[in-house]
């Protein structure tokens, strides 16, 4: 009895998360196989760019560093700029780590690796589940599929940088900007004063942006637009 | 073709080094919370503001990124948005949106 309702959480918390995923996957994939492409083209190996893939996952700051080492920048340079770019996941993590607070920190130290813009976009737009073992497994497949498809991508756009062509990836890169809408809608039709804070985070980005770099620029719209929330539902807690 | 293999291999290591320097980078600000969150209890307010983070950086992801889906026309990815807004609205799965704005951005590179 026992053994069969831990494998029923076994099985649904993997394949829910795997269907949770499958967006991402999706919008992952051809900008995985146009980094491929990218790198090789700038001169980085298939196994580097493979490489990359595997130990950053990190989208934006990959296809920056493979532009940077074509033109020559050095180490410290790339280091930093990717730093920059990637300090965005620190307040993403915080959210995420916040909701994992109960499981084991082995496990969310595991977890964080896969934090990304949209692991963390589908993640914390779940609702809570009290079930631990099924939450972990949820987190993990959902961020194993997702990178998954991040380095097989890769390691195909590596492979067929010649046969691929560039406008099907450059149309399908709008995949993962709907996926984030298609997140934030369904929570702003619930409450619109979520759509007030989602929408001074896009106003103050597009305000930042023309100051700043992207990086710098998400991280100051997240953390302001964010801080409106905190004025919101003082009662109802 | 020889252009790559006749990278020499300093240049080779350095491109390591610059992979794995990049990868401590980014593991450290994605690791930090898991350490942090535990340390002090949260005041409510940081609670509420930790909640509405998904929404501030959702938004500041969308836009105005997604104007650079063609970075030559901004009216591509817009067209791409809406067409994802129009979508989700419905609260079908996520994944009709995205297939569903890929389809408007190829037709409207057809005709754009």
């Amino acid at each position: 009895m026992f053994l069969i309702t831990e494998k029923k959480n076994y099985t649904t918390g993997v394949m829910k998360g795997i269907k949770a995923a499958i967006p991402i996957a999706i919008g992952y994939f051809p900008i995985a196989i146009a980094f491929g492409v990218i790198s090789v083209q700038s001169g980085i190996s298939l196994i580097q760019a493979t490489s990359m893939s595997l130990m950053v996952f990190a989208g934006a700051s990959q296809f920056m560093a493979a532009g940077m080492i074509g033109s020559g920048a050095g180490a410290g340079e790339i280091i930093l700029a990717t730093f920059i770019l990637n300090l965005r996941h620190f307040i993403m993590s915080m959210t995420v780590m916040h909701r994992f607070r109960n499981l084991s920190k082995k496990s969310t130290a595991a977890l964080a690796f896969g934090v990304t813009d949209e692991t963390f976009a589908v993640l914390s737009m779940k609702e809570e589940n009290s079930d631990l073992q099924e939450e972990k497994l949820f987190a993990a497949s959902l961020i194993l599929t997702s990178y998954a498809s991040w380095v097989i991508g890769t390691i195909i756009g590596g492979i067929f940088v010649d046969v691929i062509p560039q406008s099907i990836s450059a149309s399908m890169s709008v995949g993962l900007y709907a996926m984030f809408i298609g997140l934030l809608v369904p929570a702003v039709r619930e409450s619109w004063k979520t759509g007030i804070i989602a929408v001074s985070g896009m106003a103050l980005c597009w305000i930042f942006s023309r100051f700043m770099d992207t990086g710098w620029a998400i991280i100051l719209a997240t953390i302001l637009a964010g801080l409106i929330g905190v004025g919101k539902n003082e009662r109802c807690d | 073709m020889n252009d790559v293999t006749s990278m020499n291999n300093s240049n080779n290591i350095s491109i390591y080094a610059i992979i794995i320097g990049m990868a401590i980078v980014t593991y450290i600000p994605r690791v930090l919370p898991v350490f942090i969150m535990e340390r002090f209890k949260m005041p409510k307010w940081v609670n509420r503001w930790l909640q509405s983070i998904p929404y501030a950086a959702l938004g500041a992801l969308i836009f105005p990124g997604i104007l650079t889906v063609d970075s030559e026309v901004p009216a591509i990815g817009f067209i791409g948005g809406v067409v994802a807004l129009i979508i989700s609205w419905f609260k079908v799965n996520v994944i009709f949106s995205v297939l569903g704005s890929i389809l408007a951005v190829m037709i409207a590179k057809m005709f754009i």
